[in-house]
């Protein structure tokens, strides 16, 4: 294999997801699973026998079995929010190395229509285990994913200087592209005001600084570059894909400003043969604002450090130089606990111009990048139309 | 403030729940790369060297991140109000998670200078935690 080898050998051929406006939906676990993938496989001309591959963020042979997949390709990568990038990356390395043939990824999750089926609200307990969480860290009582986040946002500002006001700039950006899109969870125009008037969290991040809890679920359709162009819709290629892990825990985390998306986006880049200057729409993986404002500075757009200023002049929203989330990401449009699939699925509309209100003009590449554990491990996906290939 | 959730004690770390009986913090040194790390754990996540040497720390750091919960976490009551959470780094060089007591949550920031102090807990052990330092 070449250095290359996963340039544009496989392409995304087929896409959905399931999500509504209320953040709730009616099904829920396997039926909801087989939904996505029906209607991923439909959007792609494909149907359950053409499958030989699967990619899920837990046990693969358990759906597989039930959507009645007798898979030769299985990704069982579990990495938190980042799981489908990372599940795109090793499907176009087994569709490009011949393990697979057509490969279908998906993910569901109904955290708010959960609690009333459990009849209780909140989250359900996680009873202490061997992992070293619960003995270094659990007894202090930081809240988590959020608390994590907001370490790493103390030492952000601390170091750099970055502020309150140009985090909460991301949000308004984000809703700004979500007042675009009829299904997104919030809608209404925000302000920094807005933002920073939000009752405080865990500090420094303030409640609009996180993003949503949503019913949701997507899946993605993946097969060769030659097979693709018979298929229904245009091919978007996978141009690039890489990752990286740096830590578990986030007292783990060797520097709390750095990301290892400093290590999967250049990694990806290369493999595209593009800089920052070829990217025309960044999906990045929004959790919190400083998830999002690290990814910049990790991924290249920015010097470390310059995250703030860099999005105080509203360049990530609608009509600014480099749209970033333009279905209003994790923040205003769904998030339901691993977002990173709804990147790919809005990545994937944009390139093909399926973007509604929000569709900008003819984007060529476009970059998800996603995020899992505590700013644990990053997936970068390069995705390009018909005329990069 | 209301009861901890309380930390497992894992075998291969019992001498450093051991030290906490007595109010003294250990940190494990491995005697291939010479060097403390942490989480505690029997091997050297530098080298795998798997022979740790138990040794005690000043109990002087610094203030490397912190976040004021102001909704209560893991075995926390909102009774108790907004708490700090921090990372610090230990002179010796390696960084822990505590909460930093003995001040307002709000007036602890980066960089400040902190020092070990102790939280009981049910079965004799004690917590590690910090204190600002005069």
């Amino acid at each position: 294999m070449t250095e290359h080898a996963l340039r544009a050998a496989a392409a995304i051929v087929g896409v959905a997801d399931a999500v509504s406006p209320t953040g709730e939906l009616d099904l829920h676990g396997r039926v909801l699973e087989a939904k996505v993938v029906r209607e991923a496989l439909a959007d792609a001309g494909l149907t359950i026998g053409d499958v030989d591959g699967i990619c899920y963020g837990g046990s693969a042979p358990g759906v597989a079995e039930y959507l009645g997949i007798q898979p030769r390709f299985m990704d069982g990568t579990m990495t938190g929010g980042s799981s489908y990038e990372l599940h795109v990356e090793h499907a176009a390395a087994a569709i490009a190395s011949g393990l697979g043939d057509v490969v279908v990824g998906l993910y569901a999750a109904t955290p708010r229509s959960d609690r009333a089926r459990r009849g209780a609200r909140g989250r359900l307990g996680t009873p202490p285990g061997p992992n070293p969480m619960f003995e270094w860290e659990m007894p202090y009582g930081l809240r988590l994913p959020i608390g994590a986040y907001a370490l790493a946002a103390s030492r952000h500002m601390a170091v750099y200087g970055t502020t309150s006001e140009q985090l909460a700039q991301i949000a308004v950006d984000a809703r700004r592209w979500a007042s675009m899109n009829p299904r997104a969870r919030y809608q209404q125009s925000i302000t920094i005001d807005d933002v920073l008037a939000s009752p405080m969290r865990a500090s420094p991040l303030h409640r609009l600084d996180c993003c949503l809890v949503t019913d949701g679920a997507g899946a993605f359709v993946m097969t060769s570059a030659a097979r693709a162009h018979s298929l229904a819709k245009p091919p978007v290629y996978v141009l690039g894909a890489a990752s990286c892990s740096d830590h578990s825990m986030i007292t783990a985390m060797p520097d709390l400003t750095v990301t290892a998306g400093a290590i999967s986006g250049p990694a990806a880049f290369k493999q595209a043969g593009i800089t920052t200057a070829d990217v025309d729409v960044l999906m990045s993986y929004d959790s919190f604002t400083i998830t999002a404002l690290l990814h910049l500075e990790d991924l290249g757009f920015c010097a470390k450090g310059e995250g703030g200023a860099f999005v105080e002049d509203a360049k990530l929203g609608p009509g600014g130089a480099l749209p970033m989330n333009t279905n209003g990401g994790g923040l205003s449009y769904t998030h339901p606990g691993q977002y990173g699939m709804f990147l790919l699925v809005e990545a994937t509309r944009q390139l093909r111009g399926e973007s509604g209100e929000r569709q900008l003009r003819g984007p060529q590449i476009a970059v998800a990048h996603g995020s899992g554990g505590v700013l644990s491990t990053m997936g970068t996906v390069v995705l390009g139309a018909e005329a990069t290939r | 403030m209301s009861p901890l959730l309380e930390p497992p004690a894992s075998d291969e770390v019992a001498p450093f729940w051991d030290a906490t009986r007595r109010g003294k913090l250990v940190l494990p040194w491995c005697r291939s790369c010479e060097r403390p790390f942490w989480y505690p754990r029997a091997t050297c996540p530098r080298c795998l060297g798997d022979t740790v040497e138990w040794r005690q720390a000043r109990g002087d750091g610094t203030v490397y991140a912190v976040s004021v919960q102001h909704q209560p976490g893991p075995g926390r009551d909102a009774a108790d109000g907004p708490y700090a959470v921090a990372l610090i780094d230990l002179d010796e060089g390696v960084r822990v998670m505590g909460n930093v007591l003995a001040c307002a949550a709000a007036d602890v920031h980066v960089g400040m200078s902190v020092r070990v102090t102790w939280q009981a807990l049910s079965d004799g052990r004690q917590l590690l935690q910090f204190a600002p330092r005069e």
